[in-house]
């Protein structure tokens, strides 16, 4: 017979595989996200403290600090940074996710994504290309150029052009892509393609100039990852209620900060188990090496944690080309995680597994019996902020975070008298 | 089936534990496949007895 902790995993379950992901709408980060305020800046992963931060997060939350108006030059954003004037929390304890760096200041404008099944929100600022850019801790004079450019054109156009076309059921486009072959976390060429098909004509509509309409368009044409910061939301607005499961073992964030890597689990609450973030041994691009990366950094193993890129990375064989291996590395490291999940996703299935439900819902039960770490698709940032991207590869979580949070659990049990 | 009567046919090994007994069949060209089994939490013996508490509920 199911004992409570395999009843509260099969809830929680339920939550994953009925989460309705949605677009709904553009909002500022001031205006939608819960507790944001102007003096308050998001990061990724865990939170960390300015002192601890590594090299291109503090250049993100220099650049934050710059676009938002709160200082005028790299040395007086580094100083305000240092004060203890500025804020610093986690995007996760306020219903939003980043890539990379994931920097969030007030005035930054964000997609709107409810998951219609449980009515909550979650929320994710606007992917800004490759290059000179934020979240890979740039933060020149064309990357607040850049940043006041989405801000003033490219929101007002997409954030009328979602009134006009009305919600964007994100699941579905997920699940189209993952059959196009991305797996919607480091390959997202179908996704953004999609997106675009799907917001085309109500771009045209908009009141925008025609000249604005046509940078809209190539940016967003020009930018592979534009749909991945809606799969994040997507992600993280289904996750969110399963933080709420208790005696859960299932985890419902990972998240890195470029410091450590963080996991939470959902019987345990809002307790965060973190250990020093892993450096990737991936694909490098010329000129770069091990040497030039930063630690594990980006929200975006969100995609993970809700049972989609890594772990369809099945669905994404070109993606070796990007992350190192073979096409059929891809289905290994797909199917080596059916081992420490609890279901398949009835929504997400892969092509290349005989349409086979992506492997949902980690349980650290799995991971710590099998001694299988989740596998994440990733970018790999330079140490030094402002370089930007200098790779990408495969990456796992340490084990030293379950381990602890097993330990945890069952301290949790003891303690309220659950076990013999 | 006597041992010896075992040897005599055509062997088709399944090896459990240390892969270097798969690795010694392979080399004498012997059919076999490796199994690929670890002790619960790696052999982890804080987190076997936390996993076994929790299986005790």
């Amino acid at each position: 017979m199911a004992n409570f902790i395999d009843q509260a995993n099969k809830e929680a379950l339920k939550l994953m595989q009925d989460a309705q992901p949605t677009l709904i709408g553009m909002g500022i980060a001031k205006d939608t996200l819960p507790g944001m305020r102007d003096n308050l800046i998001l990061h990724a992963g865990p939170p960390v403290k300015w002192e601890d931060m590594s090299g291109p997060l503090r250049g993100a939350v220099v650049g934050g600090i710059i676009y938002q108006g709160l200082a005028e030059t790299v040395d007086e954003a580094k100083e305000l940074a240092a004060s203890g004037k500025i804020d610093f929390d986690s995007c996760h304890h306020h219903s939003a996710v980043g890539p990379m760096a994931g920097v969030v200041t007030a005035k930054m404008p964000v997609f709107i994504v409810k998951n219609m099944d449980q009515g909550n929100y979650a929320y994710c600022t606007m992917n800004e290309g490759l290059g000179e850019v934020l979240r890979f801790g740039a933060y020149g004079e064309n990357v607040i150029k850049h940043l006041n450019w989405m801000e003033k054109t490219l929101y007002p156009i997409l954030k009328e052009a979602l009134e006009i076309h009305g919600p964007i059921d994100i699941k579905s486009m997920n699940a189209q892509a993952l059959q196009m072959g991305d797996e919607v976390h480091n390959r997202n060429k179908a996704g953004t393609s999609l997106f675009i098909r799907e917001i085309a004509s109500s771009i045209v509509k908009t009141n925008a100039s025609e000249e604005d309409k046509v940078k809209v368009f190539d940016f967003l044409n020009s930018n592979d990852h534009f749909y991945l910061n809606l799969s994040m939301p997507g992600a993280k607005c289904t996750m969110d209620p399963v933080g709420k499961v208790k005696y859960s073992t299932v985890v419902y964030t990972m998240a890195r900060n470029g410091t450590e890597f963080g996991i939470r689990v959902a019987g345990l609450g809002d307790r965060w188990f973190t250990a020093p973030a892993e450096i990737i041994d991936g694909l490098y691009f010329p000129g770069y090496s091990m040497e030039d990366a930063n630690r594990d950094i980006g929200d975006s193993c969100i995609t993970e944690t809700s049972g989609i890129g890594g772990f369809a990375m099945a669905s994404a064989p070109a993606i070796v080309q990007f992350v190192g291996g073979t096409p059929a590395d891809a289905v290994q490291y797909t199917t080596s995680m059916y081992e420490i999940t609890l279901e398949e996703s009835v929504a997400y299935k892969m092509p290349n597994m005989n349409f086979r439900g992506t492997p949902t819902g980690i349980d650290i039960r799995k991971v710590i019996e099998t001694q299988i770490r989740p596998v994440i698709n990733t970018g790999i940032a330079s140490k030094h902020a402002g370089v930007g991207q200098v790779g990408a590869g495969v990456v796992r979580p340490p084990m030293k975070c379950f381990e602890d949070a097993l330990q945890a659990f069952v301290e949790m049990l003891d303690n309220e008298g659950l076990l013999d | 089936m006597k041992v010896n009567e075992l040897f005599k046919s055509e062997l088709k090994v399944i090896n459990m534990g240390l892969e270097s007994f798969y690795q010694d069949m392979k080399s004498q060209d012997v059919s076999a496949i490796h199994v690929n089994w670890k002790p619960a939490a790696g052999g982890n013996e804080k987190m076997a007895a936390l996993l076994a508490r929790m299986k005790s509920i």
